[in-house]
């Protein structure tokens, strides 16, 4: 099982990707310009300030050689989790539904939330029970959740609302608490929270690992 | 301003750059002639005290620099200590005191960009952030919008490049009402190996500027911002404020990391207060060299700047690095691949001289050491006040008997309420590496290698300085400071490694201002030595002060300390863990209500001395602290700071989510004024610390250790005789979250 991690100019959390793939399997970063994504099984756009955020979060992203190497990878069915600036990427780029809109107290907010899972038949969240509640840290000043009313309501039917904010824990005002969803097909998730952030019990909490764990687990299994 | 090569008298122009009539004169000695206008531009800024510390630095002599675990101590851009398994921990803190004043955003955000750079610079990828920020009170609009403002640009700048924000202070006092101070302070890691000085070497190596254009922006800042007192034309001054991006920093670091790693450099330099000139003249300094610059070279963001405005800009995200000429290709190459404009501006010479040209022109030519080292440097002039130079607080609690009162409005008073409306604009997490995190602990804690078998040696890292404790008492205001970092780090089971400090003070041409630094830097050299640890390198803010007086004296320490296992501080917190667990404080502090949170909110005035620290108790405490920590006995430590003991155990409390039941039997008879200063009184060297009575029985055996009750329940209740006070932790949460309607 191989993880490529994508780093943009700007990507933060690239690094502590690569340390969460690796407790299952490898990984390496693939750099922006290249349209080589290295044989990965499965793709991370980790977090971060992608081209410092400018212009519109997650706007310049798509359009680097390896977003296209990228889209074409998940347009074949490949698994692609989208983190925070991922997640803001991946749905400038299309591949997701819905944009991130600033927080509603329009600040950064790092914290500690609880995230239930909606949906563990997805590549990212198989090895998760369903609804079982993650203790995963959010960080961010723009991940609000929008999609207006009639996609929400086909989300929820296609059962594309992959995580929500536990009950009190929407930390930033996002739509029905939705904090991650996928593509129709599934196999493109993306969230706000941060799940490499949550894979050692030393650093707060090891339940994002599982969301690592469910790529690796439907790897072997194919 | 002209630069021609003969000059008119420029001693006008001299005074209104700061320099005195005096200096003028040994500046024209020592270049042989008067100097042209570029010359005097830079002359100005390194003989400024923001450059020169000619008013500090015979005074900071007497700190001790020395000690087993330094590797690289003051005079590089950053200090270093070893941290074992081949690694240092490079580390420094500095001011933006000026600048944040003027523009609280960009003074802040560019005041962590400049600490981060003198952190690569060494070879040292940032790992961690810790701020200090100091400002007036807050039923004042303009100490909002600074801490609002400053708070929002350090959380910018950190959180755009992706180094953690752990910890650090705020304080809120009248007389930083217009001379606020935001103080940043930065780790970094290293292979010992990699670790990087700035002393440029080499005869015809390649002078590389790296990084940003260089703009107008920051013209004079060192000089005209921050060696001056504030007047009424502040205004005016925020075209001197430096406007920070921490994307170009970001690809500025990693190509800097990566281009150190590869070994492609001969040494590397930031550029911040005085930019190109005093970058460059250090450098030749270090090296016993002389450099050429050619300013035409200088990518500009404005065509037409002035030479002198190119050598003295202040814009930011820029780095200097000698480089060998047959590995320039290679260094290009990196450059390109981040996307970071690099540029040949220079090359080193034998000529100890520091020569700029525009193009074919000699502009400027100055002797290196004239610039470096032969700035006067001035003796104080200490003189003791009689009485209290600080007006009284202004009161805000009236006297009154009810504990339950006292503690909530201590536990709600803006120097004591949580700090977590702050921090959470913080990224606290990136680079996996924070194992206790903002309010957890008393300090940070932040794991060397990413080992998630375990078995991973930690840090732990504090930044502390209460400047109103100082302005009582400088000596043992200071000496408590020390103490007081050194008990935080002891509560994760830290032994500390180095300091680095940021003294901020008035001015030190007068008397009283002198006295307090003077006494001050006497006192952190006492608590320094008591406890080992050396200065590993620091910064000096003086001036700050306003038509209403100066701040108080507010040194700030941050300090490095190493934890063998990381599993046993992730294990220890400040909160109360468990039902049943004895509560107990360990150590003999002398607590006294004098200079007191509690004595602020009732107004007292200012007392003019401290109870003196008794060293060997104090570190008698900590040794047992920190054993019991190392040794996974406790389940909480905490160090008595503001707002004194119950403070001390109400916020154990909260961050347990547990309450609390204590007795004092011995206590039954005492007054309210006898009890008082015992529980909100303020002396360090105290601990509240829990754990199973066997464990509480262990630490006894070793320092005096009173048990005064157990934890448990969801109320804090005291009791001693017939006086008792009972408190929700819904009252103690509600009290101590005063500070989220500040960023409501």
């Amino acid at each position: 099982m191989k993880f490529g991690v994508v780093r943009f100019p700007g990507s933060c959390d690239e690094v502590d990707a690569v340390l969460a793939c690796e407790q299952q399997g490898e990984a390496e970063i693939l750099w922006h310009g290249d349209r080589d994504l290295k044989g990965a099984d499965a793709i991370v756009v980790p977090g971060g300030f992608s081209y410092g955020d400018y212009l519109r979060v997650g706007a310049i992203a798509q359009f680097s050689p390896v977003m296209d190497a990228v889209a074409e990878f998940a347009r074949d069915g490949g698994p692609v989790l989208g983190i925070c600036n991922g997640f803001q990427v991946l749905c400038e780029a299309g591949l997701l539904p819905g944009a991130l809109l600033p927080n509603t107290e329009l600040r950064f907010l790092c914290r500690q939330v609880d995230v239930e899972v909606v949906n563990a038949d997805t590549p990212f969240t198989s090895s998760c029970g369903q609804g079982q509640v993650l203790s995963i840290p959010v960080k961010h000043t723009t991940g609000r959740y929008y999609a207006p009313d009639d996609t929400l309501a086909e989300l929820e039917a296609n059962g594309q609302i992959v995580f929500r904010y536990a009950e009190g824990w929407n930390p930033n005002g996002s739509a029905r608490d939705i904090a991650g969803v996928s593509n129709q097909a599934g196999n493109v998730v993306g969230l706000m929270p941060h799940p490499e952030h949550a894979v050692d019990p030393l650093t707060g909490s090891a339940d994002g690992a599982l969301l690592f764990a469910s790529a690796a687990a439907r790897a072997v299994a194919a | 301003m002209s630069a021609e090569a003969t000059s008119p008298d420029l001693r006008e122009e001299a005074r209104a750059l700061g320099l005195t009539d005096s200096e003028y004169d040994l500046i024209a000695q020592k270049i042989g002639r008067p100097p042209n206008g570029l010359e005097l531009a830079v002359f100005s800024l390194m003989w400024s005290e923001h450059c020169a510390y000619k008013h500090s630095k015979k005074l900071l002599r007497r700190l001790p620099v020395e000690g087993p675990h330094l590797l690289m101590g003051p005079g590089e851009n950053a200090g270093a200590v070893d941290v074992g398994d081949g690694l240092a921990i490079a580390f420094k803190v500095e001011s933006h005191n000026h600048p944040s004043a003027v523009e609280p955003f960009q003074g802040a955000a560019t005041g962590v960009g400049g600490i981060m750079r003198d952190i690569f610079a060494v070879g040292a990828r940032p790992i961690a952030v810790l701020d200090s920020l100091r400002f007036g009170e807050l039923d004042s609009s303009r100490s909002r919008y600074l801490l609002d403002g400053a708070v929002s640009g350090i959380g910018h700048y950190g959180n755009s490049i992706g180094v953690a924000t752990v910890g650090g202070e705020v304080y809120f006092e009248g007389p930083y009402e217009q001379n606020c101070l935001v103080n940043a302070m930065c780790l970094g890691i290293a292979p010992q190996e990699r670790l990087t000085r700035s002393a440029a070497a080499g005869l015809g190596n390649h002078l590389v500027l790296m990084g940003a254009r260089t703009g107008r922006d920051g013209i004079g800042g060192a000089s005209v911002l921050a060696s001056a007192e504030f007047g009424d034309d502040d205004a005016d001054k925020r075209p001197t404020v430096q406007i920070g991006d921490p994307f170009e920093e970001k690809k500025v670091m990693e190509a800097c990391l990566e281009l150190l790693d590869r070994e492609l450099l001969a040494s590397l330099q930031d550029l911040g207060a005085a930019g190109l000139s005093s970058s460059s003249s250090e450098m030749a300094s270090g090296g016993k060299v002389g450099l050429d610059i050619d300013v035409a070279k200088v990518p500009l963001r404005e065509a037409d700047m002035e030479p002198f405005e190119i050598m003295v800009s202040e814009s930011q995200e820029r780095m200097l690095a000698v480089v060998e000429p047959e590995r320039l290709a290679e260094v290009e190459a990196v450059c390109e691949r981040w996307e970071v404009r690099c540029t040949v501006i220079g090359s080193v010479t034998d000529t100890r001289h520091l020569r700029v040209f525009s193009g074919d022109e000699l502009v400027g030519d100055m002797p290196v050491d004239a610039l470096v080292d032969d700035c006067p440097l001035y003796d104080l002039a200490p003189e003791e006040p009689a009485e209290q130079i600080y007006p009284a607080p202004k009161r805000t609690l009236e006297p009154s008997e009810d504990l339950a009162e006292n503690l909530l409005a201590l536990l709600g008073s803006s120097n004591i309420a949580s700090r977590r409306p702050l921090f959470e604009q913080y990224d606290c997490m990136v680079q996996s590496r924070t194992v206790r995190r903002p309010e957890a602990a008393d300090a940070a804690v932040l794991q060397l290698a990413h080992d998630t078998g375990g078995g991973s040696t930690a840090i732990a890292v504090s930044i502390d300085g209460n400047g109103r404790r100082v302005a009582c008492d400088p000596y043992w205001g200071t000496v408590e400071a020390v103490l007081e970092c050194a008990s935080n780090l002891a509560c994760v089971g830290a032994e500390p490694l180095g300091l680095t400090n940021c003294l901020n003070f008035g001015n030190p041409e007068r008397p009283h201002i002198a006295w307090q630094l003077s006494q001050s830097v006497d006192g952190m050299t006492a608590a320094l030595n008591e406890l080992g640890v050396p200065v590993v390198g620091g910064n000096v803010s003086l001036y700050n002060q306003s038509g209403d007086g100066p701040i108080y004296p507010t040194p700030v320490v941050g300090m490095v300390g190493l934890i063998p296992e990381a599993e046993r501080a992730a294990a220890i917190g400040l909160g109360f863990r468990e039902e049943g667990h004895v509560i107990a404080m360990c150590g003999t502090p002398q607590p006294s209500l004098a200079g007191s949170e509690l004595a602020k909110l009732r107004g007292e005035p200012l007392p003019t001395a401290l109870p003196q620290a008794d060293f060997a108790a104090v570190m008698q405490a900590q040794d047992a602290v920190r054993d019991a920590v190392r040794a996974g006995d406790l389940a909480s430590a905490h160090d008595i700071a503001e707002g004194g003991f119950l403070v001390a155990i109400a916020e154990c409390c909260l961050a347990g989510g547990i309450g609390a039941k204590l007795e004092f039997p011995d206590s039954a008879d005492a007054s309210y004024a006898d009890l008082e200063p015992y529980l909100f009184g303020e002396a360090v060297g105290g601990f509240i610390v829990s754990g199973t009575r066997e464990a509480i029985e262990r630490l006894a055996q070793r320092v005096p250790t009173d048990v005064f009750g157990a934890v448990g329940g969801q109320m804090l209740e005291l009791a001693t005789g017939e006086r008792t006070a009972r408190v929700s932790t819904a009252q103690l949460r509600s009290a101590s979250a005063a500070l989220a309607s500040v960023f409501a």
